[in-house]
């Protein structure tokens, strides 16, 4: 559950990138977030991942107020979230595998565990054959499908996708919005900054629209899931 | 330094090391000036520090044969030659006294100038001519000391004269200080340079890693994992620079024991080196934590400064 309260950001005196955002997000939901540029997404995105303190409001996700999250907190609190961007951001010095298994290292995960979970992940994004690719000799929907397995190679709770299929062609982009679709469908809440609106529209999700810093318009759209 | 002795699990152990070892490797030119430098520094130490510690027994053979000589007021009794010795032993720089009567300076005398022929001295018996000479002589186990020793001895009640040799005790004190100052600059200065050397190359690895830094700290990487790849960057420049100079300094100076011993046979009265063990048991721990320590040191301070997670 993640919940916005009156939640404003401002980078500086001035124009507020977020101004007084109030939001409700189930567990189990899956979120398009829409809005043109510079309308405060991906500010959104890096204040739930305790990147930014927000100026005023307060967000609380899982119970848990970021407000009151210290400093030394933020590793633990994080790894409740997994994240992916529109530039993957994977390691170049580092095969599938390595970039993978780099996500449980940090989280000091035994060797043993991180066997068994790599291979796993990598079947589920569908790049057990590329294991030990380096990303350069990889495609970018190949990529994004990396830096995916590496967001929930330590299950987390929470899907984060900061225009996931940005740099991606048509056909890859639905690839991609297929998979995270897979991974709500398992039980991981999932919200993705987009503007591809041709697949918001077909994938009938729930879609948050933000405009200069404001939600604008928030609606259920087609089957899915109910408050 | 709070959290550097928190318990690892060894796969992050290994991980972090091979990381370690990782940034000291893309980082080859960096790395190797800041391994020679430390090796020169640690060198340099060494060499000075084996120097010092065979000059250090020299010194002290030197000082334990230097003696301050006190002699008795005239008509001076037994009981005032006591208190007087009482008065000695208080002071704590005196590491020995003798003391020598009139009888015994006589006999010494005698062994030195008449070559101990008794019939010589006999004529003499009655009235020795050294009546007066009994005394202390003073050791110390300070050198330094001797002119505040010298005026508390002469305050002494049932002191005529005080006698000591001044120059042997200035020459050996002002060599010893200055050793002390020379190496202490010599030591602060490499520091210093081993120190800034370390801490570029750290600068140069956390910038070249910067990106995969601000990854790690978005998947939930503590502050203690992304900076103990430096830290063990650090701490191995260090031991690899206190490595390799001390295993030179070890076959340099055994092999110098041995060349000295053979070829100079002559020599091995005036010049008596430490033998090997007693020089490097306590030279390799001193120079390993010294190393190591610098290294630690140059990154925490880095990573203080640059890696502000
Ligand atoms: N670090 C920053 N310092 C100052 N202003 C910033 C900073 N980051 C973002 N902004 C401003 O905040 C506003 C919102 O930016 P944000 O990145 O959240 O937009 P966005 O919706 O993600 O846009 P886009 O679709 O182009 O990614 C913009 O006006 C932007 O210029
Ligand atoms: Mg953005």
């Amino acid at each position: 559950m993640i919940i916005l309260e009156n939640v404003s950001k401002a980078y500086k005196a001035g124009i507020p990138a977020l101004n007084d955002v109030s939001l409700h997000i189930n567990t189990g939901e899956f979120v398009f977030i829409v809005g043109d540029s510079g309308s405060g997404k991906s500010t959104l995105i890096k204040l739930l991942l305790k990147e930014l303190d927000p100026t005023s409001g307060d967000i609380i996700i899982n119970g848990k107020s970021l407000n009151g999250i210290r400093r030394k907190q933020i590793p633990k609190f994080r790894r409740n979230i997994g994240v992916v961007f529109q530039d993957f951001r994977l390691l170049k010095d580092r095969n599938v595998y390595e970039n993978i298994a780099f996500a449980q290292r940090v989280i000091a995960t035994p060797t043993k565990k991180i066997k068994r979970r790599v291979p796993m992940m990598l079947s589920m994004v569908g790049l057990a054959a590329k294991y030990k690719s380096y990303p350069r000799q990889l495609s970018g929907g190949e990529q994004q499908r990396v830096a995916i397995a590496r967001a929930l190679v330590n299950e987390p709770k929470i899907l984060l996708a900061d225009e996931p299929t940005g740099n991606l062609d048509n056909h890859n982009a639905w690839d991609i919005m297929k998979l995270l679709d897979e991974i709500n469908q398992k039980g991981t809440t999932v919200l993705v900054v987009t503007h591809n609106l041709e697949i918001v529209k077909a994938m009938k999700k729930r879609v948050i629209t933000m405009k200069k810093g404001v939600v604008v318009s928030d609606e259920r759209m087609g089957e899915s899931h109910a408050d | 330094m709070n959290g550097w002795v928190k318990v690892m699990r060894i796969s992050t152990f290994f991980y972090t090391l091979k990381q370690g070892i990782k940034n000291i490797w893309r980082n080859k030119i960096f790395s190797l000036a800041s391994i020679a430098t430390m090796s020169a520094c640690i060198f340099l130490f060494g060499l000075f520090y084996a120097i010092v510690a065979n000059f250090q027994t020299i010194v002290k053979e030197v000082e334990s044969g230097v003696a301050v000589t006190v002699f008795f007021e005239r008509g001076a009794s037994p009981e005032v030659m006591e208190e007087v010795g009482a008065q000695i032993d208080k002071r704590t720089e005196v590491s020995k006294k003798v003391f020598v009567s009139a009888d015994e300076a006589w006999e010494e005398f005698g062994k030195v100038y008449f070559s101990g022929d008794q019939s010589l001295m006999e004529g003499f018996e009655a009235d020795n001519p050294l009546a007066e000479s009994a005394h202390y002589e003073i050791y110390m186990n300070d050198v330094s000391m001797q002119s505040t020793l010298v005026t508390y001895l002469q305050s002494i009640e049932g002191v005529r004269e005080v006698r000591s040799s001044d120059i042997a005790a200035n020459t050996l004190t002002d060599f010893n200080r200055l050793i002390g100052y020379v190496s202490a600059g010599i030591i602060l200065i490499l520091l210093c340079v081993a120190v800034f050397l370390i801490s570029n190359t750290v600068t140069t690895g956390i910038t070249v890693r910067r990106e995969e830094i601000a990854i790690m700290k978005l998947i939930g990487a503590t502050d203690y994992f992304v900076r103990s790849p430096f830290i063990v960057e650090g701490i191995l420049i260090g031991f690899i620079g206190s490595a390799i100079p001390l295993a030179l300094l070890y076959v340099m100076y055994s092999r110098l024991v041995v060349y000295v011993g053979d070829k100079f046979i002559w020599l091995s009265n005036m010049l008596r080196f430490l033998p090997v063990k007693e020089v490097f048991s306590t030279l390799v721990p001193v120079a390993l934590i010294l190393g190591v320590g610098i290294g630690f040191l140059g990154s925490r301070l880095t990573i203080r400064k640059h890696l502000k997670v």
